[in-house]
């Protein structure tokens, strides 16, 4: 393998992995926010304990998401030089202004709230995780609207004195549409994560009868959640594609393996094929749909990958052109389908749990147990879709991969970072793993007596998590 | 002043920020297995960097991101140069986050001693490694025309780039030793202030070494500058051994503002010296991005570093009082065995 090749697996596997912690943390924050919100106001007991146990689970997956996030940032320079050469003028600036604006939020004010929660007056308290959840959903922007400018690069010229792409308009670069489109999906996919994520564990909990009063509210937020996100994620997902179809029509077309152009076109729930996709044997396919997916009506014309391939030579030159066409169509499909068993199980579960009822339907709990992967796998195939259906380009029809890597280090550096990396984030996936099922399974913190100083802002002595 | 020279000085004063703040966590967590005698003993130690550490951190990260966003060919030369070492230091940064984090999570001694040597680890490899590499990056390093770094790892490894990580090691050290003089109370505050005494001396030796170096090589101004910051040592120095642990920290955290600047100090104009020929060398000006870059950067810099600053400060103050082993309570993790 070459240098280039280990570079793309190793930015792969560091992104993904980052990613399964990343959705959570941000959808968690807000819900446990949200519990502490509840708290504040009520003064219920029951919602001291749920975020408490939320909030804990929340940072051994934020401590995982901003130890893998170093990585993200440094690698651009270590792996990908010459594209950090090229592209440094624009994207370098949302990522630093997400360093200062995002970043010092979020740990600042997580700082504060672990360590506070004696020690500050109660409404300071439940300021500060709002603060650092704003932070987390700040970081999200900033870090998609440098990624979206790799889509749909805009406010940019390249200057061929210097042989750089430079800046024009920051403005144009924060509100290109894909950026926007990308925000909206991501964001409320993170909101389906965690409330996939509580379902699961509620689930868990309340089949086997414990702490049902903690675990019956935490389910009834959770489902609500799911439900809107998952409305959320399918019509940002609608949208997403049309601009897609318009910005990267050949990662449409390999999305959906469509080697020829036609009008109207039919979205293929399932094909059987040879590898390379150009010949079918079997096929489930819904008339019109993929004209509506990408074009918004259900006639519309979908350009081809073979007249995609040939146009993008007339104006690029010689090349490949195509992604690799069975991950795009296979990932697109999977992320969709993982996205919509979320909202069968949200629907279930609102249904299920009505009225103060408890579901006799006991198989539903083990499936909602098992539902919190869905979402995970939903997100890294999503995000293995955008990325490897971009391909040959780094930066869309401005930068190829092939130009992007850095060019004096050796493949064998490369590979022995990936494998330190690989070998690193597997045993952490592993300690991770243990300690959030262990503390999944040892439940919320026993109820508390109520105090007569309970909304004194007076400190009291000083309680540690660490 | 031109624009880049401001981005010049806004990434030196990032560094100036990184090393002051993250340079006490780093010591404190090198100090974890030599001055914490038990569990208890450690907890506190962590316990004072326990709310800080992470925001001490971000400052790394906003340094990286406006290297690359501000001097994106410095970025590029230098991670794709310093490759080896880097991922050594991220590694280093990845284990240390999730020990923290990770530690009390389970009451097993076994579990809790092994967080413990990757924290000792964790913080002191970062430590040694700035300092190898700020060696490096102000003494030059070869550079093709291209602006390619041409070495190896093993030309990292110079005399007095590893002087220079010997330095910053023991600095950091010192100033760990002193913050936790200044944050500790009882046996603990004794243990760190009498090693204090030893952190000192080494820095002095090291640090006063790798100042020389410095100033013999670069000359002029560069003198001064290093004088300055071996006599703020000095004052570290004799203020833990005063017992006076307000202005010792003072006092260290003046020492490393002033190596930091002696450092970019000795750099500039250049960002990326070339030993293979000086017309190959980065300089703020060849390196850096356009001029509507750098005004966007600045304007945003302008607005929200001040807003940054105003609670990070208010975070410190929030947590200004000592700890002590009273203020630990028992357990917090889960028991060890069961599952």
């Amino acid at each position: 393998m070459s240098a280039l090749d280990i570079a793309r697996w190793q930015f792969g596997i560091t992104t993904v992995y980052h990613f399964i912690f990343v959705p959570l943390t941000i959808g968690l924050s807000f819900l446990v926010a949200g519990m502490q919100t509840a708290w504040v106001r009520t003064g219920d007991d029951k919602y001291r304990r749920m975020t408490k146990f939320w909030g804990k689970l929340f940072l051994i997956n934020f401590a995982m998401g901003v130890a893998t996030g170093i990585v993200q940032e440094f690698q651009f320079g270590m792996n990908w030089s010459d594209y950090s050469t090229f592209v440094g003028d624009i994207f370098g600036a949302p990522l630093a202004i997400e360093g200062l604006l995002a970043f010092f939020l979020e740990s600042t004010f997580l700082g504060l709230w672990i360590f506070g929660w004696d020690k500050l007056p109660k409404k300071l308290h439940l300021a500060t995780i709002w603060l650092a959840a704003t932070g987390t959903l700040l970081s999200a922007y900033f870090i998609l609207a440098a990624n979206s400018w790799m889509q749909h690069p805009v406010g940019s010229a390249v200057n061929p004195a210097t042989g750089r792409a430079e800046l024009k308009d920051f403005g144009a670069v924060l509100t290109n549409s894909t950026a926007v489109g990308a925000f909206a999906h991501t964001v409320t996919a993170c909101f389906l994560t965690a409330g996939m994520f509580v379902v699961g564990i509620s689930a868990w909990q309340i089949k086997r009868q414990r702490n049902v009063d903690v675990y019956r509210p935490s389910m009834k937020l959770a489902l609500v959640t799911v439900l809107i996100a998952s409305l959320g994620v399918i019509v940002t997902g609608d949208l997403q594609a049309r601009l897609m179809t318009e910005q990267q029509p050949m990662k449409m077309a390999a999305a959906e393996a469509l080697y020829d152009t036609v009008a109207p076109a039919s979205f293929s729930l399932f094909t059987v094929g040879s590898l390379d996709g150009s010949q079918e044997k079997f096929s489930i396919r819904v008339p019109g749909v993929l004209s509506f997916m990408a074009t918004g009506s259900f006639d519309g014309r979908v350009e081809g990958i073979n007249d995609l391939q040939a146009a993008e030579q007339q104006q690029y030159g010689p090349g490949e052109y195509r992604p690799n066409i069975p991950v795009a169509y296979w990932t697109f499909r999977l992320m969709i389908g993982f996205g919509f068993l979320c909202l069968l199980i949200s629907l279930v579960g609102l249904w299920l749990f009505r009225r103060g009822r408890t579901p006799r339907a006991r198989w539903f709990f083990p499936v909602a147990t098992a539902g919190i992967a869905l979402p995970f796998l939903a997100n890294s195939v999503g995000w293995i879709f955008t990325e490897m259906g971009r391909q040959p380009w780094s930066v869309f029809g401005v930068l190829k991969t092939a130009n992007s890597v850095s060019p004096t280090v050796p493949a064998g550096t490369v590979l022995t970072s990936l494998i330190v990396f690989t070998v690193l984030y597997g045993v952490l996936a592993v300690v991770d793993g243990v300690l959030m099922v262990r503390y999944a399974k040892a439940g919320p913190p026993p109820p508390e007596a109520p105090r007569e100083d309970a909304d004194s802002d007076e400190p009291r002595p000083a309680a540690f998590a660490y | 002043m031109a624009l880049t020279d401001i981005w010049f000085l806004l990434i030196a004063v990032l560094w100036t920020g990184y090393f002051v703040l993250e340079g006490f966590d780093f010591g404190v967590g090198t100090l974890l297995r030599i001055l914490g005698h038990d569990d208890t003993d450690r907890r506190v130690l962590i316990n004072t960097i326990g709310p800080v550490w992470d925001g001490n951190e971000v400052w790394l990260l906003v340094a990286g991101g406006a290297t690359f966003a501000a001097f994106p060919l410095w970025y590029s030369s230098l991670f794709s140069g310093f490759y080896l070492a880097l991922l050594l230091v991220l590694v280093a940064l990845i284990l240390r986050g999730v020990a923290f984090e990770f530690r009390g999570k389970i009451d097993s001694p076994r579990w809790r001693n092994t967080w413990d040597w990757i924290i000792v680890f964790a913080s002191a490899a970062p430590a040694l490694l700035w300092g190898v590499a700020f060696g490096n990056i102000v003494h030059g390093v070869p550079l093709d025309a291209q602006h390619h770094f041409t070495g190896t790892f093993f030309t990292l490894l110079n005399p007095y780039a590893l002087l220079g990580g010997l330095a910053t090691l023991t600095l950091f050290t010192f100033h760990g030793a002193v913050f936790l003089a200044l944050k500790t109370t009882d046996a603990l505050r004794d243990r760190a202030r009498t090693l204090s005494r030893a952190l000192g001396g080494a820095a002095f030796v090291f640090g006063g070494v790798f100042l020389v170096a410095t100033a013999v090589e670069h000359g002029g101004w560069t003198w001064l500058s290093a004088t300055v910051a071996a006599l703020l040592l000095a004052a570290g120095v004799l203020f833990a051994a005063g017992e006076r642990d307000g202005f010792a920290f003072a006092s260290t955290a003046g020492t490393i503002i002033a190596v930091t600047f002696t450092l970019f100090w000795s750099l500039y104009p250049d960002v990326l010296p070339s030993t293979t020929d000086p017309a190959f060398s980065l300089t703020t000006t060849n390196a850096s991005s356009t001029h509507y870059t750098l005004q966007i950067m600045t304007w945003v810099a302008v607005a929200f570093t001040p807003i940054v600053l105003a609670y990070q400060a208010w975070t410190y103050w929030v947590f200004r009082k000592r700890i002590s082993r009273a203020s630990i309570p028992a357990g917090g993790g889960l028991p060890a065995g069961r599952r």
